[in-house]
């Protein structure tokens, strides 16, 4: 095992959502005795998405637990033992079914640190896939960002590619709040090239921290986990019309970057938000009304009427259906071709 | 050690204080407790216990704490200046009493709502919850948390969703287990609750592997205002874990209670899985300070129980009939913890709340601060870990 902690340069060489996630867990689990994994199929299945592969042969039946078909119970188990010192990652094998777990999640975990007046923490993660895969229908395919984003005490992030996937899962891990890690089923196969500094064992990506991930400076495009990868192509397709898109991986829920998306959004004087939930209390919607209340505090001043109009256009491109890489976005006074929907 | 000459007695005044001389009481005392239900056990607890003149005093006067703490929060509560919910537990003494003598400190407890009996055998003092109950800075959660979240070491509240805290204690269990400590997680929930599928889960889940989880019902008769034979289809809550061992135990009795839980504990510690125990109580006070008690059920039925099975009576009997306390000594002690309660209750009134700028404090854990939005985009709180 190499000691040296991977500065060595090593060349980069692709690594699927699915692996960097494996191999935060492996690392974090070998690194701290006290953090164990638990959820239906982790272990003896290797993960019913493969994620948690190889882990119950290398740690056994203590650390990478089995359960039954018990959410609210098992959810609840592992907050139980996360108050009483353990570090906890909680699998759920769809965030969908963390509905039914739903409480433990807010009221046992997200309060506790408050209502105890900072005397009980509870350092857990839960983890698992969240929104649309392909075909699973409308039970099996709900967005939680929104959902869990409402919390205080909550940490969200969503990750979107591997180095996203790798360091989160290692920053929740070693955070001391209860942290919601949403994956998306259909990034796990999906493969990124690794940068040298991502294969360190003490790689992390802060939490709370977006990253922009294509600078651009006519259009700011806000996204979180896979359609970050959707608008990334839609850039490029705007990019030969020469239109410049800054697309910003979110990569948190909560608390939300909003100084790197206003920054942004300062210079572009243009938003979009696109993500996999429904528009109505959305991600987006909350992006759009910190920036309108980011407007009256800074930009009132410095700008005027029209560009505070072109704000005003910000919408998020969910809708019915799911972003696509060809859905357009539409500019005043752009010759854009018009939004398909795939 | 029954039958010594109790003449010294006659010569102390019951005004004055008098040193009492040990060597005039007996030393302990053996008693006759009520045998236990059992299911899935080929034995019980011990249907004897030998009772210490120094536990029986201890016993006594942390029974009555908790009573006097709990009808000083009904006068506070009445005078609003304890506000809120405020669920009272007594009548219930000799549970938190009885279930902390069968345990050590190491072990850990975990409950629901009805908590502030706990909250005090487990170690905290009278001051610290009567001001949390007030919502000063004094409170054991700096005002934060209120009647139902109440924490102290090995103590996990004091949680207000009921039943949720059934998977947590077997998640405590759990830890317990990994540790390899040889700790026992006590899990209580009440009749009303007994009745939740969560705690159906962690019942499977805990026997599945062996945690060392002690199952309590706190059968009080009665979830809010109904009665157990409107909300359950079995009452017998001892056998509710079908395959996990249980017991029947008289809550109003403490030697019981405190036999029982030391037969549990040591269950639990050899490894043998979880185990479950229905303490049979019963709570005089309403569901909460909003409940007077009396539409659901009938005023005869709460002085019946008052003056039958009263615990701090039974407990108080008990020692005097067998020479291990004397009635003096024992008001003495009376005395003692009413000016404690008094005491407690001045700070819990004159204690200031915790100041505002603090409100958003205590999000999240080992963070470095950050700004909270307030009611309005410009109102901002600083947040502390």
């Amino acid at each position: 095992m190499a000691a040296v902690s991977g500065l060595m340069w090593r060349p980069l060489r692709p690594v699927t959502v699915r692996d960097a996630i494996n191999q935060g867990m492996d690392e974090e689990l070998e690194r701290d005795e006290k953090v164990f994994l638990l959820g239906e199929e982790v272990a003896q299945y290797d993960g019913a998405y493969k994620v948690s592969r190889g882990l119950w042969k290398k740690y056994g039946d203590k650390r990478i637990i089995d359960t039954p078909i018990s959410e609210m119970g098992f959810a609840g188990i592992a907050v139980g033992a996360a108050m009483a010192g353990l570090r906890p990652i909680c699998e759920f094998m769809t965030f969908n079914f963390s509905m039914q777990a739903i409480d433990q999640v807010i009221n046992s975990a997200a309060k506790t640190y408050y209502m105890s007046g900072g005397l009980q923490s509870v350092p857990i993660v839960f983890r698992g896939p969240n929104g649309a895969s392909a075909g699973v229908a409308a039970q099996h395919s709900q967005c939680f960002a929104a959902w869990y984003g409402h919390c205080p005490g909550l940490k969200v992030v969503s990750p979107w590619n591997s180095e996203d996937a790798k360091g989160l899962i290692k920053s929740a891990i070693r955070d001391n709040n209860p942290v919601v890690m949403l994956e998306n089923e259909l990034m796990y196969g999906v493969p990124f090239e690794f940068p040298p500094e991502a294969q360190s064992k003490d790689f992390l990506v802060p939490i709370g921290k977006a990253k922009i991930e294509r600078q651009g400076t006519h259009i700011t495009v806000v996204s979180h986990s896979r359609p970050v990868g959707h608008c990334l192509e839609a850039a490029a397709v705007l990019s030969k019309e020469g239109v410049e898109c800054e697309v910003i991986n979110m990569r948190t829920i909560r608390p939300m970057d909003m100084e790197t998306i206003e920054a942004s959004v300062m210079k572009t004087n243009h938003l979009v938000t696109v993500e996999g939930g429904w528009p109505q209390f959305g991600v987006g919607a909350e992006i759009c009304a910190r920036i309108m209340e980011g407007i009256s505090k800074k930009l009132v001043l410095e700008y005027s009427q029209t560009q505070i109009k072109r704000l005003k256009l910000a919408f998020t491109l969910s809708q019915f259906s799911l972003p696509s890489p060809r859905s357009c976005i539409q500019l005043p006074g752009c010759s854009c071709c018009s939004c398909h929907w795939c | 050690h029954f039958g010594r000459p109790r003449w010294v007695n006659h010569l102390r005044s019951g005004a004055s204080r008098v040193l009492v001389a040990s060597r005039n009481f007996a030393n302990d005392a053996t008693f006759e407790i009520k045998k236990c239900d059992l299911h899935r056990l080929e034995e019980g607890p011990p249907v004897t216990t030998v009772l210490t003149r120094e536990d029986g005093l201890k016993y006594y006067r942390m029974m009555q704490t908790v009573r006097r703490m709990e009808l000083k929060a009904d006068q506070l509560y009445k005078q609003k200046i304890i506000r809120g919910f405020c669920h009272l537990c007594d009548g219930q003494e000799a549970c938190c009493v009885g279930l902390e003598a069968g345990i050590n400190p190491t072990d850990h407890l975990i409950t629901a709502y009805r908590a502030h009996g706990f909250t005090f055998t487990r170690g905290l003092s009278v001051r610290e919850i009567l001001a949390e109950l007030t919502g000063r800075k004094g409170g054991c959660a700096k005002g934060k948390g209120g009647s139902m979240h109440m924490y102290a070491k090995n103590f996990y509240g004091g949680n207000g969703i009921v039943g949720a805290q059934v998977p947590l204690g077997a998640g405590i269990a759990l830890a317990c287990k990994y540790n390899g400590k040889d700790e026992v997680c006590l899990t209580l929930y009440g009749d009303g609750a007994a009745n939740q599928g969560q705690i159906f889960e962690a019942y499977n889940m805990a026997a599945l592997w062996k945690l060392p989880c002690i199952f309590i019902c706190e059968n009080n008769r009665y979830g809010m205002g109904t009665s157990v034979e409107r909300a359950a289809a079995s009452t017998d809550y001892y056998k509710r874990g079908d395959f996990i061992p249980g017991l029947r135990v008289d809550g109003m009795d403490i030697l019981c209670v405190r036999e029982a839980t030391r037969f549990a504990a040591a269950y639990c510690r050899s490894g043998k899985g979880p185990i479950l125990m229905e303490l049979q109580t019963y709570r005089y006070h309403g569901h909460s300070m909003s409940d007077p008690g009396v539409s659901y059920r009938t005023r005869e039925e709460i002085q019946e129980v008052r003056s039958k099975s009263d615990p701090i009576m039974l407990l108080k009997d008990r020692m005097v009939n067998s020479n291990l306390a004397s009635v003096e000594e024992l008001k003495e002690i009376d005395v003692e913890v009413r000016k404690e309660i008094e005491d407690a209750a001045q700070f819990a009134t004159a204690d200031p709340e915790p100041p505002l700028e603090e409100l958003g404090y205590h999000i999240y854990s080992s963070d470095p601060p950050f700004e909270v939005r307030g009611a309005n985009q410009w109102i901002k709180f600083k947040s502390v870990s």
